[in-house]
């Protein structure tokens, strides 16, 4: 049994009709197909593209809804100490001494020694804090503590690890130290929320002790270091007098 | 299954079912707040302080006056309970050709509790295999044991390859209720004098074999050790960034029988005279 149409077209085209036809059909086959394979890995490139492209303008809106505190040059030049890893030792904090025009007021003095903290040193292998991280809010309350909401990168991006993590909060609380005498204990928030931990090491359901006699407040007895956890992590979910078995 | 009875017995027959379905749950809940792992063994002539626990509750009591604390000195140290971090949707850090910190770490538990075993201690894990359990639950396991130790074991991403850093938990404020029980969240707060024992004991005989690591223990915020009622440290190895991963396989036997000796050097130093306040 034959096909109708393939019979009328044998019939419309006979002979060399027929060949050229058949070359016609074989050149346009061959067009589509090469148009194709160049086009295909284009066209995906160019997508790839456009979705970084989205990505970075999130990104972008987020910093700029974010913005760091500019800088305001009539404020007076201050010698101030920014906590990076120590050049010749990267287990171990040590000061740089930058000028900077920083405010007067606590709050934003804070941002602004904060953002310096986040934007790195010269030498990015001295950074304690990931590139990516952004400082969302900043506030101190009336007792001294301050809160720092930081994105989620701060927590996805640090390298994991004890060391790297208490040296990120170390390098804040020892910031806030050198530069804010107004701050005495620093709430580190992730994204607006209390996490458990900064990169599944360090406790952040405490506060951490920026000037040393935060940590010996009447509420607080535990002696301890700047960057030492010194509240007793009581959170919502741990409010309950839980008790330890033995 | 569905009984063919009258609207009145359909009720009843319901009503006997849930009441017993009810039951059951609570028979597997208790059972399962007494064993909070497949990993854990009870050690050999102690009662499980979970029964304490029964009916749900969180709470149980930890031995604080002198007279116990005597009693459990007698004992003397008898169980390290090591814990694996990581695991299961949490792979910790992550290095060159995929190396994971949860896995290497399960490799690393093996060989220390390997030479724990050959020194007489019974070794319980907070996980054997891949998966996840809770900050809580590991300390829960740990917390359930008398005369015991806590080492969790970590791979850094950071640090000077080839060595190995002891921590133990920072300052945590003293335990001051007058009912003499220890608050789960300040579990370790007692323990920190002896937990810095162990760990510079740790710390001093990893030294001797991976130069290049510290002199004696660090300490850090790690949330792992703050609820963890015995002598707790961890252990991180830097670091998973190597070329070959047979560089950190072969710091492995190191690191187990590093921590196993300075387990036997702490041994005598383990006397728990009051879990009240403070350093012992």
């Amino acid at each position: 049994m034959t096909d109708p149409i393939i019979d009328s077209l044998t019939e419309l085209a006979p002979g060399p009709a027929r060949e050229k036809w058949k070359f016609w059909l074989t050149a346009l086959l061959v067009f589509v197909v090469v148009g194709a394979a160049i086009s295909v890995p284009l066209i995906r490139r160019r997508m790839k593209r456009a979705a970084r492209l989205q990505e970075q303008s999130a990104e972008q809106a987020r910093r700029e809804l974010t913005q760091p505190v500019p800088m305001n040059p009539s404020d007076p030049l201050v010698k101030a100490k920014l906590f990076w890893l120590s050049d010749s030792d990267h287990s171990v904090l040590a000061p740089l001494t930058v000028e900077l025009p920083l405010s007067s007021d606590p709050v934003l003095r804070s941002k602004q020694v904060l953002n310096t903290l986040l934007a790195g040193p010269v030498d990015v292998e001295l950074r304690t804090l990931p590139p990516d991280a952004v400082l969302l809010a900043f506030y101190i309350l009336p007792d001294g503590t301050a809160i720092a909401d930081f994105s989620e990168a701060l927590a996805i991006s640090i390298p994991s690890g004890i060391a790297s993590e208490q040296l990120a909060v170390d390098s804040m609380a020892r910031t806030l130290e050198a530069n804010v005498p107004q701050a005495k204990r620093l709430k580190i928030l992730i994204h607006g929320q209390e996490a458990e931990t900064l990169a599944g090491h360090v406790d952040l359901t405490g506060t951490f002790a920026v000037h040393i006699d935060a940590s010996q407040a009447p509420a607080n007895p535990a002696a301890g270091k700047v960057g030492a956890l010194v509240e007793p992590p009581l959170t919502a979910g741990h409010s309950t007098f839980k008790l330890a078995r033995r | 299954m569905l009984l063919d009875v009258g609207n009145s017995h359909r009720q009843r027959v319901l009503a006997i079912c849930g009441v017993a379905s009810l039951f059951l749950a609570g028979a597997v809940m208790t059972h399962a707040s007494q064993t909070p792992s497949q990993t854990q063994q009870a050690p050999p002539g102690t009662a499980s302080p979970a029964s304490a626990a029964a009916g749900g509750q969180s709470a149980t009591t930890v031995p604080s006056g002198s007279a116990s604390g005597i009693q459990n000195a007698q004992g003397g140290l008898s169980v390290v309970v090591l814990d694996p971090a990581h695991g299961g949707t949490d792979p910790g850090a992550r290095g060159t050709g995929g190396i994971q910190e949860s896995e290497i770490v399960l490799e690393f538990t093996a060989e220390v509790r390997k030479a724990l075993d050959q020194q007489g201690f019974q070794v319980v894990q907070t996980r054997q295999a891949n998966d996840n359990p809770s900050f809580d639950d590991r300390s829960a396991i740990a917390n359930a044991q008398r005369n015991a130790v806590f080492i969790t074991l970590h791979i850094a991403s950071t640090g000077l390859p080839g060595t190995v850093r002891v921590y133990v938990n920072s300052e945590l404020p003293a335990v001051t209720t007058a009912t003499a029980l220890i608050p789960w969240d300040r579990a370790q707060a007692p323990f920190l004098g002896l937990s810095r024992k162990l760990g510079d004991l740790v710390q001093g005989m990893l030294t001797q074999r991976f130069k290049g690591s510290p002199d004696s223990a660090q300490t850090a915020a790690i949330r792992q050790l703050r609820t963890t009622a015995a002598p707790a440290i961890a252990v991180e190895v830097s670091s998973v960034v190597v070329n070959d991963r047979a560089d950190l396989d072969h710091m492995a036997p190191g690191v187990a029988d590093a921590i196993a000796r300075g387990v036997v050097a702490f041994k005598p130093l383990y006397v728990i005279a009051s879990t009240r306040g403070g350093s012992p």
